[in-house]
């Protein structure tokens, strides 16, 4: 039974995983970039959704809607003005200007909210679930991060695959330049790509932050390093593989914490990324890359 | 006023001079062809006409619009649209959906429509798949739509380029190579398919191809490419007989 509490913990934790790692995944998918920036843009948006909640005293689900219309614009203006000059530079001069906005958004929240941590209060209101006796209990937030992140995934899922806007999307992380000349416009597939990633994002903190309620400026940089490392997991460019790497990534931590150390748990995480790496250089759903000899 | 008017179009790659002082006129419902040695610069042309490379000097007119220096996805929705001379298609998506980017701007709805299934959503992807496997019928490969493109054998993904390119609705169809690497009967037949494609869409064609019985036998006027200029156009006896093609290809003074 107690397995089972500690596996459906690690199930909710990875499903937020997955929820970011899919702005990640994505992302790469088609700008061929890691945004580093994505795990900041959560930041950003649990600090709105504190703000409408706790000092405007507005609804919690038209707080959460507000956040995150404000961090599609966030997502979208980032790309325009960042890494959209620098289509056709060096990747890395994209990643250093990713992590430059990275700091950028924690440095900005640092003088607007300042560094004292926030307690977020949850929105959920969902009562426990108590089940086999009240052995298992399941707190409302696992549920509603589970259900959420459920939907959010089939909903993506049906997206990319069943709409000429997703399909577009998909041509153009195969072949920008075929896509291009089908008569796609590659950088409107693009800014949608990064709005779409900064919506998931402002949903994915407050999930995270509904179960770990202490929200300051660096609040964002930890899940979304985890949730780059889940990505890379289950297979960058790959929206299953995302999914799958998160949720794998959240039941190996919680059971690390569980049953091992909790000082360890995230050195456990990180090994077994890279034992994965090592027998599957591409992650776990990635492409083999044949290279042309 | 002809469908496609390039004058005196020319573009250099640092100091290398790859294209100069190229005309070419395409009238309407037409087929052409456009020939040369390896390296005379036709993926070149075909690049300029498509907007992947932006021309350093000249004009380009479609249908009386300039669209010189326009995006290739600009380019394409005026009407130009191609297949490549070593197959791109979408090799993970389906052959129906291969066809479905083409269709992209045929069947407008919003990403906002796509993302939360507002009404109308539905008609329009079910449009979108008529249309798709109605094209995918005169390539005869409506039986293989749901499979990944690149499970398809190399003729096949030739049709299936053609088929996608056609989906765009264009005025212009630029076609490299598209008989490479086929033997005789399958060329005959692709042969058919472009001529039947030429009637049935009304549709201008340029294509570029080394296969001379296959160029001969359906381009109605044949321009010839050497370092970057063309050096004769006309029909195919012509062609055959004129002096100096026979030296660019054989060589001579």
């Amino acid at each position: 039974m107690e397995f089972l509490s500690y596996l459906i913990n690690g199930i909710s934790l990875g499903s937020v995983y997955a929820i970011i790692a899919l702005g990640y995944t994505m992302v790469y998918g088609i700008a061929k970039m890691l945004n580093f920036a994505h795990g900041d843009v959560i930041m950003v948006g649990s600090y709105l959704v504190f703000i409408g909640i706790n000092q405007m005293g507005i609804p919690p689900l038209v707080a959460i809607i507000i956040s995150m219309v404000a961090c599609t614009l966030l997502g979208i203006i980032i790309e325009r003005f960042a890494y959209k000059p620098l289509r056709g530079a060096s990747s890395l001069a994209v990643l250093i200007t990713a992590i430059g906005v990275s700091y950028l958004l924690q440095n900005l929240a640092l003088l607007f909210w300042g560094s004292d941590p926030k307690s977020f209060t949850s929105v959920v209101t969902i009562p426990p679930l108590k089940l086999a006796n009240g052995q298992l209990v399941i707190s409302g937030e696992t549920i509603v991060t589970i259900v959420t992140s459920t939907v959010i995934m089939i909903g993506l899922m049906l997206f990319v695959n069943r709409t000429k806007v997703g399909n577009a999307m998909l041509a153009v992380s195969e072949d920008k330049g075929a896509a291009q000349l089908m008569g796609i416009n590659v950088n409107y597939t693009i800014a949608l790509t990064f709005a779409i990633g900064s919506a998931l994002a402002a949903v994915a903190g407050v999930l995270l932050c509904s179960a770990y309620p202490t929200l300051q400026p660096t609040t964002g940089a930890m899940p979304g390093i985890k949730a780059f490392t889940a990505a890379v997991f289950g297979g960058i460019g790959s929206i299953p593989g995302a999914m799958l790497g998160g949720v794998l990534l959240g039941i190996i931590e919680i059971l690390s914490k569980a049953y091992i150390s909790t000082q360890l748990a995230d050195a456990i995480v990180f090994a077994v990324l890279i034992v994965v790496l090592l027998v599957r250089p591409t992650g776990l759903l990635g492409k083999k890359i044949n290279e042309k000899v | 006023m002809a469908l496609l008017e390039v004058m005196n179009v020319g573009i250099a790659f640092g100091g290398l001079q790859a294209v100069s002082q190229l005309d070419i006129k395409l009238e309407k419902g037409h087929l052409y062809g456009l020939i040369g040695p390896n390296g005379a610069g036709k993926t070149t042309v075909f690049n300029l006409l498509t907007g992947v490379y932006r021309p350093t000097e000249g004009d380009i007119i479609l249908d009386e619009k300039n669209i010189t220096g326009k995006s290739p996805a600009k380019i394409n929705q005026a009407g130009i649209a191609r297949t490549f001379q070593n197959i791109r298609l979408f090799g993970e998506m389906s052959v129906l959906d291969n066809v479905k980017i083409g269709l992209h701007n045929q069947i407008k709805y919003s990403a906002f429509t796509g993302i939360f299934r507002l009404p109308g959503f539905k008609e329009k992807e079910q449009e979108m798949d008529y249309k798709a496997l109605k094209l995918l019928k005169i390539f005869d490969l409506d039986t293989v739509a749901q499979s990944p493109a690149s499970s398809l054998p190399y003729g096949k993904q030739r049709k299936l380029e053609i088929a996608r390119a056609l989906a765009t609705n264009p005025k212009l169809l630029l076609l490299d190579e598209p008989a490479a690497g086929m033997n005789p009967s399958e060329s005959e037949e692709l042969m058919n398919t472009i001529k039947f494609v030429q009637k049935e869409f009304d549709v201008a064609i340029l294509l570029i191809e080394h296969d001379m019985n296959f160029v001969m036998g359906i381009c109605e006027h044949i321009y010839v490419l050497e370092y970057g200029r063309i050096i004769a156009q006309g029909n195919g006896e012509s062609i055959r007989n004129n002096p100096r093609v026979i030296a660019a290809y054989l060589g001579g003074d």
